[in-house]
């Protein structure tokens, strides 16, 4: 827990617009503790995905530097998850799953063997040789994760994972993918504007202002895991940061 | 169950159809060189069944030759133009415009330039074949999201590995759309090469018994050619559905 996973320092990235460019970061600078879960949160439009596709080196800041794992240039060194769903339809599950290690020319048969177990320890048992077209939403966002922890990079970046899923099985996967990071470990980063998801899974929370986007508030979350959505404290905090978030409209 | 319901409408309308013409030709004396009643091209096609089927094997070699060539080349087009904005910019309109030229027109050219065999029934075909393909495949290349090449490029993906394992995949269910579509183009591209120069395929023979004013001959070889395209079409639908295996299966 104790060298930096991520370090950004004075990164701006601004967007060609009508009227000229739109600054969307303005000088972010942060450090990401290797292990450890922290959550970029902000209003919507914020820049926070364009922050998440700076780390993972598929945009370039305009300005500032970026590295990742203490090495500098970060493409294919986080592994990232796009908020849209990236299942490819025509693979099945477990094909789906072993992606990264087939793109980098690991041996199959282990990356298979390996996947399977994940697939049945984490709740997708029976389903190995389904399509993705053949499962639920949260099955599908299931099977996303752990593509994502099989890809086997220190750190991975999350970008939204749960957003487009109905509340219950929002909440159910918030408590899965809490049990699955707390048993394969990785340093994460995850975007999202759903307070509560933050404070139920992260040890940091860093909220991002409205654009262009600087740190508003760095929050460390000390409460012990699994957590109570229902707790005094966390519900405390809640309101907190909704306030703070909603003075910054 | 759902097939036989499926497969009654046509047939039905089928019959009706050929049971009013049969009516039609015997009810006027119509004579026999200017139409011939359905029962008479029935009892040709089977006395004649030996000579239709190696007619038939001929032309269906050009028409596979020639879906083979306009797939590939269509393909082969569509990747080219994506990857490349210079020869998209330079070879779109010049392969909108080929399509503008009629066929006619070039297919006695190709019968001086290749000599009277299989290849230029072939690359007739294949001519006629090639579009629905190249625009189906550019527009399945591109199907992919702009997150899916993102999520491959994140996890340090080659081009040639964004190709082979996204945009091709990706690119094969309208692929498939546009062969289906090519296919039956092939058939009468095969056709209109054998009426400009061969001496075998069903082409030739309608040509042949035309002269000979055998229009039995002609309904029979129209006859073979229709069920040889359906054939085909069919034999495309079942490799499509065991390629795309995972669009049925949802």
């Amino acid at each position: 827990m104790s060298a930096a996973a991520i370090r950004t320092t004075g990164v701006t990235k601004s967007f060609p617009g009508k009227r000229g460019e739109i600054p969307v970061l303005a000088s972010i600078s942060l450090e990401v503790e290797r292990g450890a879960w922290t959550t970029i949160l902000g209003p919507s439009g914020c820049g926070k995905t364009t922050l998440l596709r700076i780390l993972a080196g598929l945009l370039a800041p305009d300005g500032g530097e970026v590295s990742i794992a203490n090495a500098a240039g970060s493409a294919g060194r986080a592994a990232y998850l796009p908020q849209r769903d990236t299942l490819l339809p025509w693979r099945t599950a477990l094909d789906n799953a072993i992606l990264a290690s087939e793109i980098e020319g690991r041996p199959l048969v282990a990356a298979r063997a390996r996947a399977r177990g994940l697939m049945v320890r984490f709740g997708l048992s029976g389903f190995e040789h389904h399509y993705p077209s053949q499962l639920s939403g949260g099955m599908r966002q299931r099977l996303t994760l752990i593509r994502a922890f099989l890809a086997d990079r220190d750190v991975l970046l999350l970008d939204e994972p749960l957003g487009a899923l109905d509340p219950l099985t929002r909440a159910s996967l918030q408590d899965w993918l809490l049990s699955v990071w707390m048993e394969l470990g990785r340093t994460v980063v995850l975007v999202t504007h759903d307070v509560e998801e933050a404070l139920l899974l992260s040890d940091r929370i860093v909220v991002l202002t409205d654009r262009p986007s600087m740190i508003g508030r760095d929050l460390r979350v000390d409460l012990p895991r699994p957590r109570d959505r229902a707790s005094i404290e966390l519900v405390r905090t809640k309101g907190a940061l909704l306030d703070l978030l909603l003075e910054g409209r | 169950m759902r097939r036989a319901t499926e497969l009654a409408a046509p047939i039905l309308l089928l019959v009706v159809l050929v049971g009013a013409w049969e009516a039609a030709v015997r009810g006027l004396g119509v004579p026999q060189y200017i139409l011939p009643a359905p029962s008479r091209i029935l009892i040709s096609f089977v006395a004649r069944f030996p000579g239709l089927l190696h007619h038939a094997s001929v032309t269906l070699a050009e028409i596979v030759l020639g879906l083979l060539m306009g797939g590939l080349g269509g393909f082969g087009l569509a990747v080219a133009v994506f990857y490349s904005p210079i020869l998209d910019r330079a070879l779109y309109p010049l392969i909108i415009a080929s399509q503008m030229i009629p066929v006619f027109a070039i297919a006695p050219l190709l019968i001086v330039w290749m000599g009277y065999g299989l290849w230029p029934k072939a690359t007739v075909a294949a001519l006629i074949g090639f579009f629905p393909i190249v625009i189906n495949a550019s527009d399945g290349l591109r199907a992919p999201s702009e997150e899916s090449v993102e999520l491959f490029r994140s996890l340090g993906a080659t081009r040639g590995q964004i190709f082979r394992k996204l945009r091709f995949p990706a690119s094969l269910p309208t692929l498939f759309a546009g062969l289906k579509v090519a296919v039956t183009l092939c058939v009468v591209g095969a056709t209109i090469g054998e009426w400009v120069g061969a001496h075998q395929g069903l082409g030739y023979l309608m040509l042949q018994s035309n002269a000979l004013l055998r229009v039995d001959l002609v309904f029979a070889a129209i006859l073979t050619l229709s069920i040889l395209g359906l054939l085909l079409f069919g034999a495309l639908r079942i490799i499509e559905r065991r390629v795309l295996r995972w669009r049925s299966l949802s």
